[in-house]
Formats: structure tokens, sequence, C-alpha cells
């Protein structure tokens, strides 16, 4: 009776589950008790952060894992608000209604990087030089040819094609737009006229991706199309780059070397960690090698962080444990990864912050 | 109907038959173009340690227990609901109540899949348990699968000859009995089958997994974490800009595709069997 | 209990506490179809009260989708549209390939390569979704932007459907195509069943007369099976109206009034993709996700209309043919 086999078939089926199961629970079972961390955030320093959370689990705490889901500034910072997880990541600072929502909420940078402005025009290599108004009318609709006279005179050693332009900009709320649309509204007044910054925008133009890994995948396959892009992604994936212009009048390319420059010229006067931060930006520094378009990536946690249902007494001195490794130890990992280290009189200001944190009122351990 | 020269007619003929026969080209083509790519792709990812490494960013190893863990649960929920309503309605459900019920597990069965992973974002995160959380899915794939197992079971209860049932009872036993030690047992395998179809349908489901157990880079963590599975896997890979994150995401469709494949096979070739009895 | 004393009273009535238990226990499964139904229609409904309320039935017919917190507007029309355009290229595209295949099957197709070709059609529902994203998205997109949209974006671009930006395969177009692949093989199966249940005195009266074997088919055979090929379609367009991360993974990811479908070629939202994409995004409780909720219930109600529809027809031509269709 054929029968028979289903029911050989199904049990064999059944056990191979179960053993499989048990055998990955197995594997995967470290000595100690693990200690989880849950976050989500940006996609912006996601490949530093990634790094980061595999040395320390792999080399310095093993019984901690960081699970981290990048989702964008916006959805990180919305499951902070909801309280869904421990700690958020933004390129953008809480705005004013945010912040009354997410009570005493402190900022932490964590690293500080470029936005690049990305394409992909067959025949032409890295180093097309942009400036921020060409850059806000390629975006705004208003330049439609990459031979158009206002880019061929920035370029007139290249020879442009005669093609349309394909915008690829974010459709989640991201911090990577945030502050890439703070820099056209600097640049152009008729961006800043008709769109504005923020964390999602109304796009005039162009075809929208998820996350920085989206933007710079679509860029990367699409011919004639150009993109912003954390740096990072766009050195993974050997993608060209624009020199942009600064206020120093010189095209400038995006490189640890530029953007620790726009670091070092910015990063004095800084909030206290658990004031309001709207308005910090490293955007068209005074540097003369300075990359314009730079900016800090900040963690966002809870400054009483009994505000977080389940937390415990092991997970807020992991988290803050967490934090202090990332700004002091994990900052070697950013240059290999051209993410700029944070300058010194930010990690002062970080120790300080993260010293502040409390757990039902009392400090934690920072080592 | 015009009738037009022969020749035309013939001609015709001839030209709808390519036509037809090129219909079929086209629908087996793109079967054959996903196979082979995902197999050509998919194939060099297979490694003892893309398959077992503690860490997603290396493998795909939680993913596969995850998909594996939400098959079990999504099985001991969804089963154990199915068959009783299936037997419910094949052997008392002649009546208003059984027809409407009927009805509404065929709407269920055709309510999109991104509304159930909805619901259960309601019922189990925002309710229930407060997290994204692997029961989250398990509970979601079971709403999809209970339907999908109550029509089968019906329908493989309802070719149980009714002379069976009849005898049974003659000879004294309840109707229960009957039911469970007679009926049930003889279209056992129909029903695992069913059972088994509905399992390789809902272990290639995204859309419910989404906002309910969200991903994980780690092994399981617990029924009220995050968890990771296969085809979330996909999915996630395929946003990524990096060629080997891309890649890990055709090995995941590889397996996954085998996983599905292979259950459709064994019921194929099983059922095959019976029907030439 | 009683039975042995009395074995009329057994067959008539429920005699015994099991057969009571267990009676009631399978109904209580059974109504469990019910509570399924009552639950998903709860949380839809609660789930979008507010945004609803915030807009009333602006939210319907509005077009604009602004998550800016102070400045939110959420309006759900474009991606109806772009539901309803997908779903019916898919029904363009696809029906006639499964009519096609199951002519073949039935009435042209030699014996032996009838059980295999049947298996691979069906093996195409057997596919995840996510891999058929997979798949448009690294490989058959750029077929079609090479051999279909380049060209007719070039040179039909005048034409309103084939116009706009230089197409790169995140559209309307690809995303409906491979939507029609993915409803073949419902189609084609009912159809199939449909075909080969018309009665073969159909056939031979028209061969009597002398027609060919195209035209038997195409005047007499698909005639008879109308309304069951009919019913096969709604079938197929209930599986379109539902399918979601294929669509979302080729469909381009619009938002507000650029997504309302107005190119093949353009990028463009189904109600489905829209909430698969962004829904992690919205904070619980927010009047953001409260939207996607929106968006969520009319895909639900469009889709459950679509299969009572469905279901209405199928019976409506089991009793007018008189055939046994399943």
């Amino acid at each position: 009776m054929k029968s028979k086999y289903v029911i050989i078939g199904a049990v064999v089926l059944a056990i191979i589950l179960v053993t499989s199961v048990a055998a990955y629970t197995f594997l995967s079972t470290p000595s100690e008790p693990i200690v989880r961390i849950n976050g989500a955030g940006a996609t912006f320093p996601y490949p530093l952060l990634d790094e980061i959370m595999t040395v320390y689990s792999n080399e310095v705490k093993p019984n901690v894992q960081v699970n981290y889901q990048s989702i964008g500034s916006g959805g990180g910072i919305s499951a902070l608000n909801t309280k869904t997880v421990d700690f958020g990541a933004s390129d953008a600072p809480l705005t004013a209604a945010e912040a009354s929502n997410i009570t005493n909420a402190l900022h932490i940078p964590e690293t500080i990087g470029a936005v690049t402005i990305t394409y992909n025009i067959p025949g032409v290599s890295t180093g097309l030089k942009l400036t921020g108004q060409v850059i806000a009318d390629i975006f705004q609709g208003t330049i439609t040819k990459w031979n158009d006279n206002a880019i061929q005179s920035l370029n007139p050693d290249i020879t442009l094609p005669d093609q349309t332009i394909t915008v690829v900009h974010r459709s989640d709320g991201s911090g990577t737009t945030f502050v890439f649309t703070s820099y056209l509204k600097q640049s152009s007044t008729a961006w800043s006229a008709a769109i504005g910054a923020g964390k999602s925008v109304s796009w005039p133009t162009g075809v929208a991706s998820i996350g920085n890994t989206g933007v710079a995948q679509t860029v990367s396959t699409t011919s004639y199309s150009i993109g912003y892009v954390e740096l990072a992604y766009t050195i993974e994936n050997n993608m060209p780059v624009a020199a942009v212009q600064n206020p120093s009048g010189s095209f400038v390319m995006p490189t640890l070397a530029s953007t620790t420059a726009a670091a070092q010229s910015g990063a004095a006067g800084l909030p206290a960690g658990d004031a309001s931060w709207t308005g910090v930006n490293l955007l068209n520094t005074a540097a003369s090698d300075a990359y314009p378009i730079v900016t800090f990536s900040y963690i966002i946690v809870y400054k009483e962080l009994s505000n977080i249902p389940d937390m415990t007494q092991e997970k807020a001195t992991a988290l803050v444990q967490f934090l202090w490794y990332i700004v002091h130890d994990g900052q070697e990992l950013a240059p290999e990864l051209e993410y700029a280290p944070l300058p010194s009189n930010v990690v002062q200001l970080n120790e300080a912050t993260i010293a502040s944190i409390i757990f039902n009122g009392q400090t934690l351990p920072t080592n | 109907m015009n009738l037009n020269s022969y020749g035309l007619r013939k001609f015709k003929n001839r030209f709808f038959f390519v036509a037809c026969a090129v219909c079929v080209v086209l629908a087996v083509a793109p079967l054959v173009s996903i196979l082979w790519e995902v197999i050509v792709r998919g194939a060099p990812q297979l490694s003892l340690n893309f398959l077992t490494a503690t860490n997603a960013k290396d493998g795909i190893g939680p993913a596969i227990q995850g998909t594996l863990i939400l098959i079990g649960l999504t099985s001991l929920i969804g089963v154990p609901i199915g068959i009783l309503s299936g037997v419910y309605l094949a052997e008392y459900g002649n009546n208003h109540f059984g027809s409407t019920m009927r009805i509404i597990n065929d709407a269920l069965t055709g309510v999109p899949s991104i509304v159930i992973g909805i619901t259960a974002y309601g019922v189990i995160v925002i309710g229930l348990i407060g997290s994204y959380s692997a029961i989250a899915g398990a509970i979601a794939l079971s709403f999809m699968i209970i339907p999908i197992i109550a029509r089968t079971t019906e329908e493989s209860l309802k070719l149980v000859p009714n002379n069976i049932r009849e005898a049974s009872l003659a000879l004294g036993a309840h109707k229960w009995k009957t039911t469970l030690r007679i009926v049930l047992p003889s279209a056992k395998s129909a029903v695992i089958t069913g059972v088994l179809l509905g399992v390789a349908r809902v272990a290639g489901e995204t859309a419910p997994l989404i906002m309910t157990i969200l991903g994980n880079r780690y092994f399981f963590q617990g029924l009220n974490e995050p968890m990771a599975a296969l085809p979330l896997e996909i999915w996630r890979d395929s946003l990524q800009a990096q060629q080997s994150i891309i890649a890990q995401g055709w090995g995941a469709a590889l397996v996954l595709i085998l996983l599905v494949l292979s259950i459709n096979i064994i019921v194929r070739v099983v059922s095959r069997g019976r029907l030439r009895k | 209990m009683t039975n042995q004393k009395n074995p009329k009273f057994f067959t008539k009535k429920v005699a015994s506490l099991g057969d009571f238990l267990f009676k009631n226990l399978a109904a209580v499964m059974a109504a469990s179809a019910l509570a399924l139904l009552l639950i998903i229609g709860y949380e839809l409904a609660s789930g979008s009260g507010s945004v609803i309320r915030t807009f009333g039935a602006d939210f319907f017919v509005g077009t604009q989708w602004v998550p800016n917190e102070g400045r939110e507007i959420y309006g759900a029309l474009p991606y109806l549209l772009g539901t309803i355009a997908s779903s019916g290229l898919a029904l363009l595209f696809g029906v006639p390939l499964s009519i096609g295949i199951a002519v073949f099957l039935v009435e042209m197709s030699p014996r032996a390569l009838r059980v295999p070709i049947s298996y691979l059609v069906e093996l195409l529902a057997a596919v995840p979704s996510v891999i058929y994203g997979l798949w448009g998205l690294f490989v058959f997109r750029f077929i079609l932007v090479d051999y279909i949209e380049k060209p007719l974006n070039t040179y039909f671009g005048w034409i309103p459907i084939f116009g706009g930006p230089t197409p790169i395969g995140l559209d309307l177009f690809t995303a409906s195509v491979v939507l029609a692949i993915m409803i073949i093989p419902t189609v084609a199966s009912v159809t199939k069943e449909v075909v080969a249940a018309v009665p073969n005195s159909i056939r031979e009266g028209a061969y009597s007369i002398g027609a060919t074997k195209w035209e038997v088919i195409r005047h007499w055979v698909l005639s008879y099976g109308r309304s069951g090929i009919f019913g096969a379609v709604i079938l197929g367009l209930g599986r379109a109206v539902g399918e979601t991360m294929a669509v979302a993974m080729l469909i381009g990811n619009a938002q507000g009034a650029a997504a309302i479908p107005t190119s093949l070629f353009a990028p463009s939202q189904t109600m489905a993709s829209l909430i698969a994409n962004g829904f992690l995004e919205a904070a619980p409780g927010s009047l953001q996700i409260s939207a996607y909720i929106g968006v969520g219930l009319i895909l639900l109600i469009m889709s459950l209309s679509i299969n009572l529809g469905a279901r209405v027809m199928v019976t409506k031509v089991l009793k007018v043919k008189g055939g046994a269709v399943e």
C-alpha cells in the first residue's frame, strides 16, 4: 500500500526537523547565559556597526548578542518611540516633535560618514565634478540629460553622453535623505522653496529604493543613473563617485581624509548628550580639503533605561558597556571602512553622556 | 462560422496548434530559467560553513533553523485544528452551519498573505506578546494553513465510501469511534498529502513574516524573540548591494526551493501510485 | 451507555458521551474559520480606525502620501489603481497563455506528454513568490528591458502607456508579466478541467459537419465552457490581487501621486506591495501605521469580493451545465 510510504515520508521529515533544530541549538549554545540587546535604525552606519558587533561578540563579550535591524533612521526612531528596541540609530538628530515623545533621549554620535553622489555612466569613471546647485537641479528634475551644459561645463575634459538621467532616491524614512536634502536646501534656493529637507520628502522625479543598499544596487545595475549613498557602500561595490565642490571652491572626493577634515573642522561647540541636537550638522565645513556632505550618525537611547519594558540589570549593563566599546575600541575599526574616527572632543562628550545613563536611578559600570 | 477556402482553414488549424504549443513553452520556460538560475547562482554558496555558521553574516544557518521551527510550530497548531475542522465538515457538516463554515473557509484561502501578517501583528506583536516574536510568525502561518488543511481533509474524507461507515455503525461502533478509527485511517494518505502540500505552501511565504518575526542574525533565541527564516533572508539579501550578500540570497533560495520541491515531488509520486490502485 | 439495550435508540440519536464530545469539539474547530475571519476583520477595522476618522472619504480617493509628522496626508487611491492595473495586465498576458496551455493539453497533446507538461505547469505554483521576485530582479527584468521596454519606449514613447523616462525594469510592466506567470497554473488547471468536461458529443457533432480541429475548439468547445473559463479567470484575478512579494520587489516602489499607473514602464505600487515595502517603518499606534492597515482593509474587501464572486460563478456553472467540474 502506497499510504505506508506517505507515513514513512512524513515521519522521516519530522525526524529530520527535530534533529536539525536540536543540532542547531546545540551548535549555537555558548557556555554563559546570553544577554541580548536589540537595536534598529539607520542603514548609513550599518557596515561599521556590523563589524563592531561581530568583533565585540567574537572577542570581547561572547555572551552578549546584539541584534540590529537595518530598517532606516525613520524606522529606528519609531521603534525607539514605541520602546520595542533597546537603542535606536539615526543619521538625523531627533526633531522637536520626536524628542517630545522620547523623553530624556540621549544622542551619542557613534561615527562620521560621507554621503556620496554615485552614478553609473558607461565610459565615465570616478571623479565627475559637480556642485551643490547642479546636484539639486538634477534631483529636482530641472537638469534632465547628462550632457546638459551645466554638468558639461564643470567637466570639460569628459564627453558626457546624450542620455536621460535616472534619479534614484530613498523610499524609506532615511537619515541619509535628511542629510542629503539638508545639503540641497543649503545649495539651491529653488530646492529649499519647493521641497525642503527631511527624512522623507516629495521627490519630484526618480525611482525609489529601500535603504542605502537598495540605492547602491539600483544605481549599479542601471545605466545613466545617479543616487546618494553612504561612502562605505560605494567602496564595497566599486561605484564611481562625484567630486563635490566645497565652500572653499575645491572639488573634493569623498575619502577618509576629506571626511576626517570635515569632522575636525565642524565638531566644535556640540551640545550636551541630553540636550537638543536639531541643527547640528557637518555640512559645508570651512576646511579647504573637507568634503561638503558629511554627517554624524547617532545612537539614541533613553537616559533612564527602565523606560524599556523587559530591560534588566544585565541588559542595561551590557548596553552601556557596548556603547562605551563603540566610542573607544570600536573606533579603530572605522578607518578601514572609510568612516572617520570620532575626534577626541566628541569622544569625551560621549563618555559623559554614556556615564549618565541610568537604570532604575542607578548609574551603570562602563567596563 | 465562415466557410473560407479550405486552405485558409487548414492554415489556421496548423497556426493555432503551433500557437498553443508556444503557450506551453512560454509558460515552462520561466520555470526552467528560475530553476537554472537558482542552481547556478546558489550552488556555489553551499558549504558546511554557509549552512551552519552561527552568524547570519556568514551563512544562513539561523534562517534554515527558523524555517524548520516555523514549520514545526505551524503544524503543531494548524494540523489538529485543520483536520478536526475538515472532519466536521465532511462527517457532520450537511447543515447551515457546515455550509457557512465551508464558504468562509474558501474565502479565507483567498485572503492575501500580507493581510494575515497585519492581523498577526495586531493580535500578537502588539497584543499578546508585545514584541516581534517567533510565535507571532507561527500563528500567522497557522492562520493560513488551517483553511487549506480543513478543505483538503474534507475532500479526502468525502472520498471514503459510505459503506465503510455504515458497516462500522452496523457493528455497533459509535460515530466518533467510526470516524477516528475507521474513516480517518482509510483516508490517511490523502489527509497527510494535504497537510504536506499545505506545509510546502506556507514554508515559502514571506509577507506574513515581515511584521511578525522581523528577522535575526543569530540562532533561535526564544518564542518571544525575533527569528530568522529562509524567505525573509532571501528578501533582505535581495535589497543589498554587496554581491556576496546577494549571492547568499541565491543560496538561501536554493535551499528553500529544494525543501518546497522535494515535498511536492514526494507527494506527487505517492499520490500517483495511490490513484493507479 | 444504553446502546446495547436499545439499538433503535442508538441509531437515531446521539447516545453516547463520546459522540457528543467529539461532534462538538469538531464543530468548534470548524468554527475556527468564522473566528479567523472575525479576528482578521476586527484587527483591520480597528487598526485603520484612526486614519479613516482623520481623513474620511479622502483616504479612499486621495492620491498623496506624505508621512512627515505634522503634515501627514494619506490617500490610498494610487495603490488601488496599481492593484487593478497590475492584475488586469496579468490577466491580459496570462489568460490567453493559460487557455492555450489547457487546449493544448486536452485537445492536441500526444498522450505521453500530457502528464509531464501538466506537472511542469503545476510546478510553477510551487515556487515561492519571493523567489519569483529574486529571479525577476536579477535576471528577467534585464531581458524585458532590453527586448521589450527600451525599444517600445524609444520608438513609441509618444504613446502614453509606453512613455516616461528610460525604463529600468522596475515598473508596472515587469511586475505584471511576472504576475501573469504566477497565475498561469491556477487559470490553466481550472480551464483544463472545464475543457475536458465538454461532452464528446459536441465535438463529434462539429466534426461531422466538416469543421477543422481548431474550429471545433474555438467555436464549440470554448464557447461551451465559456462560463467555467470565466470562473477560472476570476480565480486567477483573486490570486493576482493578493500577490505580494514578487510585486513588491519588481514594481518600483513608487509612492503618492507618482504611483498612479500612467505608463507601463514607470514605477508604480500595489496595495500589497506598499504594505510589504513600508510597514516596518511606521511606529505602532501612529497615524502612519493606521494608513498601512487601512490600505490592507481595502485590499481585504477587494479580495473577499472577488473570491465570493468566483464562488458564485463556479456554483452557477455546476448548476447550469450539470457536468462535474471537480
